[in-house]
């Protein structure tokens, strides 16, 4: 394998019933931040059928050239199909990186493609850069530049390990939605479509799909939110949320939860934040309840304000909260409520 | 039906963590359990040996400690049991990893394989496809049910807003959701006829078709630059004041401050 024709940051540019998912164009804002070190090209893989119509919003997201793969094969996401197409892709237009979307497609589709390829694949990257392997100098070995670092998180976010793949192309890297920013989107801009022919195959891995059922979300996009207000097991009951619930529409919240809520069968698992649910940042967190164990940190440390409420002083969250208030949740989350919506109320009637 | 599962004994995260000096972990110095998606998936394959009847094979790579989650697969029902270990098999990647499993599994008679959908250490969820394409079979990751009918599988598979039920040709490999289903335990007749039952072990040589280029710290495509313990974000303010009103003030405060409202 010649490295050097390895060129250009690419993303899966996921879609699922021809609409783009949300992680794509958040790829395409690291893809850009990326390619920019490299002096490159930020290229996206759109697979479908029918879905020529998405390149122009990838164009305003960021990517310099999409490759359109447009087969009714490829209609419903199955493994096979798509890691036929994404391989062809990889070998005609070499790209130095590929970024997929940890989603329940990407996590399937990543690892059998870098299998097919033989490359490595790292997996929920939470920050990936650019810079030199080894990071210093070792006297013996070859110190290579311009290698993607991939950091991410490991036995439950106890650890952190940073992972570059020296020797083999793409570098390829699976990155949890929520995580990324994508960038103002380029109004008007053209998209650039090359359009590519993998010539899929029909083999014994091909998979058929009998029946999909939709299964309407009962809640809000908690990755989506600006300011959530998430409660744990401190809540006491899930009839107990109501007052978490009245904070949110008080504030324009969402409510979320942490994990011993979903495992209680409070709350459902989409509503989870954390290292076995959603990794959430936004603006302001409020952590209503939750001791703060660390799975449930590492999936919302980066959050821009976080505020905890918890009656138990020593309750690891202090050590992550920017304002933390040692009081009963059941008092002050109302009052809080009700003061806001005076707040609203003479907002109002100005 | 045979069935062929894939189990991995990993450190329980709950508990400390530690590395050796090449920044790979140090395995051996934590307390070990059974993966909790594997765990499901074992129980997976108890249950269609249950409603069908089949022969569940256990395999895991690792250290020779991890006999012990093979003796407690068998425990739970599972028939038979086989352990991959060997020095240079070590600091694997899921590549490394799965194309050890592959030497492995496919000197086993299977019409299924499972796996966990991801381990509770490296949580990539990379191995059970990897494997699967590598034993060039189709995969069916995040299995939530699983029904055989004839030669065919029909699994449902979620989705994070949707669920297919997709049906495939056996064989065929699967990865295991945890709530696939809930683990039975194992019995006491279980535990001691497992304690007498043989667990085969398998050395680097004991491999089907594997080079050395694909295995161990030397097959794995991706390098660990750096590993640390996670640097702790550091504390903020934290306040304990006398009334709830006082705590609300300070923090409508705070949010008016930061021009949250």
């Amino acid at each position: 394998m010649s490295l050097e024709e390895y060129k250009g940051v690419y993303i899966y540019a996921q879609q699922v019933d021809n609409e783009l998912s949300n992680i794509a164009l958040e790829l395409l804002g690291k893809a850009k931040d990326l390619a920019k070190d490299l002096n490159t090209e930020v290229g996206a893989f759109l697979l479908g059928s029918d879905v020529e119509p998405l390149a122009a919003k990838l164009a305003e997201y960021g990517a310099d050239k999409v490759v359109l793969i447009d087969d009714p094969e490829l209609k419903d996401y199955r493994t096979e199909p798509y890691t036929q197409a994404l391989t062809a892709a990889i070998h005609e237009f070499k790209p130095d990186i590929l970024l997929i979307g940890a989603t329940a497609i990407g996590r399937d589709l990543g690892p059998r493609l870098a299998a097919r390829v033989h490359t490595g694949l790292t997996a929920d990257c939470t920050q990936l850069d650019i810079g030199n392997f080894p990071l210093v100098a070792v006297p013996g070995q070859e110190q290579l530049h311009n290698q993607l670092l991939m950091t991410r998180p490991a036995f439950g976010g106890n650890t952190i390990a940073t992972i570059a793949c020296p020797a083999f192309r793409p570098q390829m890297a699976t990155v949890r939605p929520g995580v990324m920013q994508k960038i103002e989107p380029i109004s008007g801009a053209t998209p650039n479509i090359v359009r590519f022919n993998p010539a899929i195959e029909k083999n014994n891995c091909y998979t058929e799909i009998l029946k999909i059922v939709k299964e309407k979300s009962q809640v809000a996009d908690i990755s989506e939110a600006k300011i959530l207000v998430s409660g744990g097991r401190g809540v006491g009951s899930p009839e107990n949320f109501k007052i978490l619930y009245e904070l949110a529409d008080a504030i324009g919240g969402t409510v979320s939860c942490s994990r011993a809520v979903v495992d209680a069968g409070w709350k459902p698992k989409d509503m989870q934040v954390g290292q076995t649910g959603k990794t959430v940042r936004p603006h302001v967190y409020f952590a209503i309840g939750i001791s703060g164990a660390i799975q449930h940190v590492a999936g919302m440390e980066e959050s821009d304000i976080i505020i905890a409420i918890n009656k138990d002083e020593n309750a690891p969250i202090f050590d992550v909260a920017d304002y933390g208030v040692v009081g009963d949740l059941n008092k002050v989350v109302p009052l809080l409520t009700k003061k806001i919506l005076e707040l609203n109320a003479s907002k109002e009637a100005n | 039906m045979k069935i062929v599962v894939c189990i991995k004994q990993v450190p329980d995260t709950k508990g400390g963590v530690s590395f050796k000096p090449d920044g790979t972990l140090d395995r051996a110095a934590m307390l070990a359990i059974m993966n909790p998606d594997d765990k499901a998936g074992l129980e997976a394959a108890l249950r269609l040996k249950d409603q069908y009847g089949a022969h569940v094979t256990v395999v895991t790579m690792g250290l020779p400690k991890a006999d012990a989650v093979l003796r407690e697969a068998m425990a739970m029902g599972a028939d038979d049991a086989y352990l991959v270990t060997d020095r240079v098999l070590g600091g694997a990647d899921t590549w490394a990893t799965s194309s050890t499993l592959v030497g492995a599994v496919s000197k086993l008679d299977y019409d299924l394989v499972i796996t966990g959908r991801q381990a509770i250490d490296g949580d990539t969820a990379q191995v059970g496809p990897q494997l699967s394409e590598k034993l060039g079979i189709p995969v069916i990751s995040y299995a939530q049910e699983i029904k055989i009918d004839g030669e065919y599988v029909e699994v449902r598979r979620q989705f994070e807003d949707r669920y297919h039920i997709v049906r495939a040709k056996m064989p065929c490999l699967l990865t295991a959701l945890s709530e696939l289903a809930e683990p039975r335990y194992m019995t006491p007749g279980g535990i001691v006829d497992a304690l007498a039952k043989e667990v085969t072990v398998w050395n680097r040589k004991d491999l089907k078709d594997v080079e050395d280029s694909n295995i161990g710290l030397v097959g794995s495509p991706t390098k660990i630059a750096k590993a640390s313990d996670k640097v702790k974000k550091g504390a903020g303010e934290k306040v304990v004041l006398d009334t709830p009103e006082e705590s609300v003030e300070y923090i409508f405060g705070k949010l008016a401050e930061k021009h949250v409202i």
